[in-house]
């Protein structure tokens, strides 16, 4: 069984995003780029079913520009065996890349696909489930759990209220959810040698796939920023706050 | 136009954030319907029809919609889409599913968790966790998105819409169903909860998260919500997550015990109108957010604030 893998370069989770001084855009020039976290846990599941036997091979693919080859090299000191690059440019929409995507999985043919179940840059949460539909695969969004049997895959998911296990034939679209594992630290050595191993780059302009841009950035700006309060020294005096609040503890006597 | 709102229901109850998102479908001032898709789910629909300012339930009833699939809502929404101008829900886990495979089959791209909906196809919606508020503009003929609650006050009920059933293309068979666990609680629901008590990582372990929290809830008449740190070290489940990647909440009181407020977190409960927090560090992040904080170990005040309420 082939896997296949997305990952896509992202801003580090822990850095706290500014925006450019007109408001056209976010300011991430020089800022700490890593792999989407989700991203990072998929890859691990293809992996460890990799290592349980199931799966023979594991591709990482990403999109955009070169600088995405760290996130690729990161895949391949992780484990995966092949790294794909499509180049295109920055910014491409979750339609667009669903569609290449779409293009790669025809090309590769992987029984499963794994992506993270949302960059934790734009939070749309959305490429999985469009390349789904694109190929007409059933999908598995928020996995937190997953077994492959035969031609089937039985994935948990995280809803709301709980989970939800689903069954899925083979080939299938998997987004991966935080607690799907813990992804495995990438040792020093292995990313001396991931640096040797090649990346096959693919022009996006060659895959002929339309990348035009349904969505408009027109600006970005900052949330009104919630303010701090007071400190209070005991629960009496809590109370005593809370209590002047019109309405907050209708209804409870305290 | 036209505009279609895809309903969320556990198969006995209307969920209340499909009121939220027929009061967000007002912005266009065009008739709006309502789609229902379930297996016997009739009283649903009733439930829908009653909501004001409808026009039409359209109710999809099939043996195969019992658990709706991201599939199968999908190519039901793809089979009635002729002639609407905009597809929305309220962002969920459900919505969340299945509307990004309307927006490929369609060919057109879905706004996802909008806040505000403004003129000529413009919406703001909030990026990095929050920290950021993107304005974007769609170019696509049929507005695909989902919206965010909370940023909806409800719509009343009393209304008598119209219930018009539909045919159900044939499931789509490679997807299943098989079973669900559903976190068993007597407190209100998290995301509509008027007080949600929060817990951290600091609760140290599930039983002092349940020994700690539950009381306080319990005596607030409170949901629980918990961070990520606290459902990874499984202090609790994964369906109160609060934050980013779990349930964003915006209750009238919101009380953190031993939250330490990253900003992944605070995505998730910022909103709230009075926010409490709980914590023995005094440079923890959350107290920046907190209208009232309390340094101090929660393990003694948690249950000296719970004995003051009677």
């Amino acid at each position: 069984m082939k896997i296949l893998v997305a990952v896509k370069r992202v801003v580090d989770y822990n850095i706290k995003v500014r925006i450019k001084a007109d408001g056209s855009n976010v300011d991430i020039d020089g800022v700490k780029m890593g792999i989407n976290p989700f991203d990072e846990n998929a890859l691990e599941e293809a992996l460890r079913l990799k290592e349980k036997g199931i799966a023979t091979e594991v591709v990482a693919v990403a999109l955009g520009t070169s600088a995405n080859q760290d996130v690729l090299r990161h895949s391949l000191a992780m484990g995966a065996d092949r790294a794909i690059l499509i180049e295109a440019g920055a910014d491409l929409q979750p339609l667009a890349v669903a569609k290449l995507l779409k293009s790669i999985v025809v090309r590769e043919q992987p029984h499963l696909i794994i992506l993270g179940k949302q960059a934790i840059d734009d939070d749309a949460g959305q490429a999985g489930q469009m390349l789904a539909a694109l190929l007409d695969y059933p999908q598995g969004t928020f996995a937190s759990a997953l077994n492959v049997e035969g031609n089937e895959i039985i994935v948990t998911r995280e809803v709301d209220g709980g989970t939800e296990t689903i069954a899925l034939t083979l080939p299938a679209v998997v987004t991966a959810d935080l607690r799907l594992n813990e992804p495995r630290f990438v040792k020093l050595p292995n990313l001396m040698m991931a640096r040797k191993k090649p990346i096959e780059t693919i022009n996006a302009a060659e895959l002929g796939v339309n990348l035009e841009a349904h969505l408009k950035l027109i600006q970005v700006s900052e949330p009104a920023i919630r303010k701090a309060g007071i400190k209070v020294g005991s629960v009496e005096e809590l109370l005593n706050k809370l209590r002047a609040h019109d309405g907050v503890l209708e209804g409870i006597l305290v | 136009m036209k505009i279609l709102i895809l309903a969320e229901h556990d198969g006995l109850q209307l969920s209340l954030s499909v009121r939220q998102a027929v009061t967000a479908a007002q912005f266009w001032n065009s008739p709006v319907h309502v789609l229902v898709a379930g297996h016997d789910a009739d009283a649903i629909a009733q439930q829908a029809a009653s909501i004001h300012g409808l026009e039409r339930v359209i109710y999809a009833n099939a043996s195969h919609l019992a658990h709706p699939l991201a599939e199968d809502v999908a190519n039901l929404i793809v089979s009635i889409s002729e002639g609407y101008d905009v597809i929305l829900a309220a962002h969920s886990s459900f919505s969340k599913n299945a509307l990004p495979r309307v927006g490929a089959l369609l060919d057109v791209a879905m706004i996802s968790d909008v806040l505000e909906i403004k003129a000529n196809n413009t919406y703001v919606r909030s990026i990095y966790a929050g920290n950021i508020l993107t304005t974007i503009q769609s170019t696509d003929a049929i507005q695909l998105l989902t919206v965010h609650g909370s940023n909806f006050t409800a719509a009343s009920l009393g209304g008598n819409a119209e219930i018009v059933s539909i045919e159900t293309p044939a499931a789509f068979k490679r997807a299943s169903w098989k079973s669900e666990v559903r976190s068993q609680s007597d407190r209100p629901a998290l995301s509509s909860a008027k007080i949600v008590v929060s817990g951290g990582r600091s609760l140290g372990s599930a039983e002092s998260f349940e020994q700690i929290l539950s009381p306080l809830a319990a005596k607030l008449g409170a949901a629980l919500g918990a961070t990520r740190a606290a459902v990874d070290a499984g202090f609790a489940p994964n369906d109160i997550q609060v934050g980013q990647t779990g349930v964003v909440v915006a209750p009238e009181l919101y009380i953190a015990v031993g939250v330490s407020g990253a900003v992944q977190h605070t995505y998730g409960m910022k909103d709230s109108r009075i926010v409490v927090a709980i914590n023995q560090d005094p440079d923890a992040p959350i107290f920046q957010v907190a209208d009232y904080g309390l340094v101090a170990d929660l393990f003694e005040v948690v249950p000296a604030l719970t004995a003051a309420i009677q």
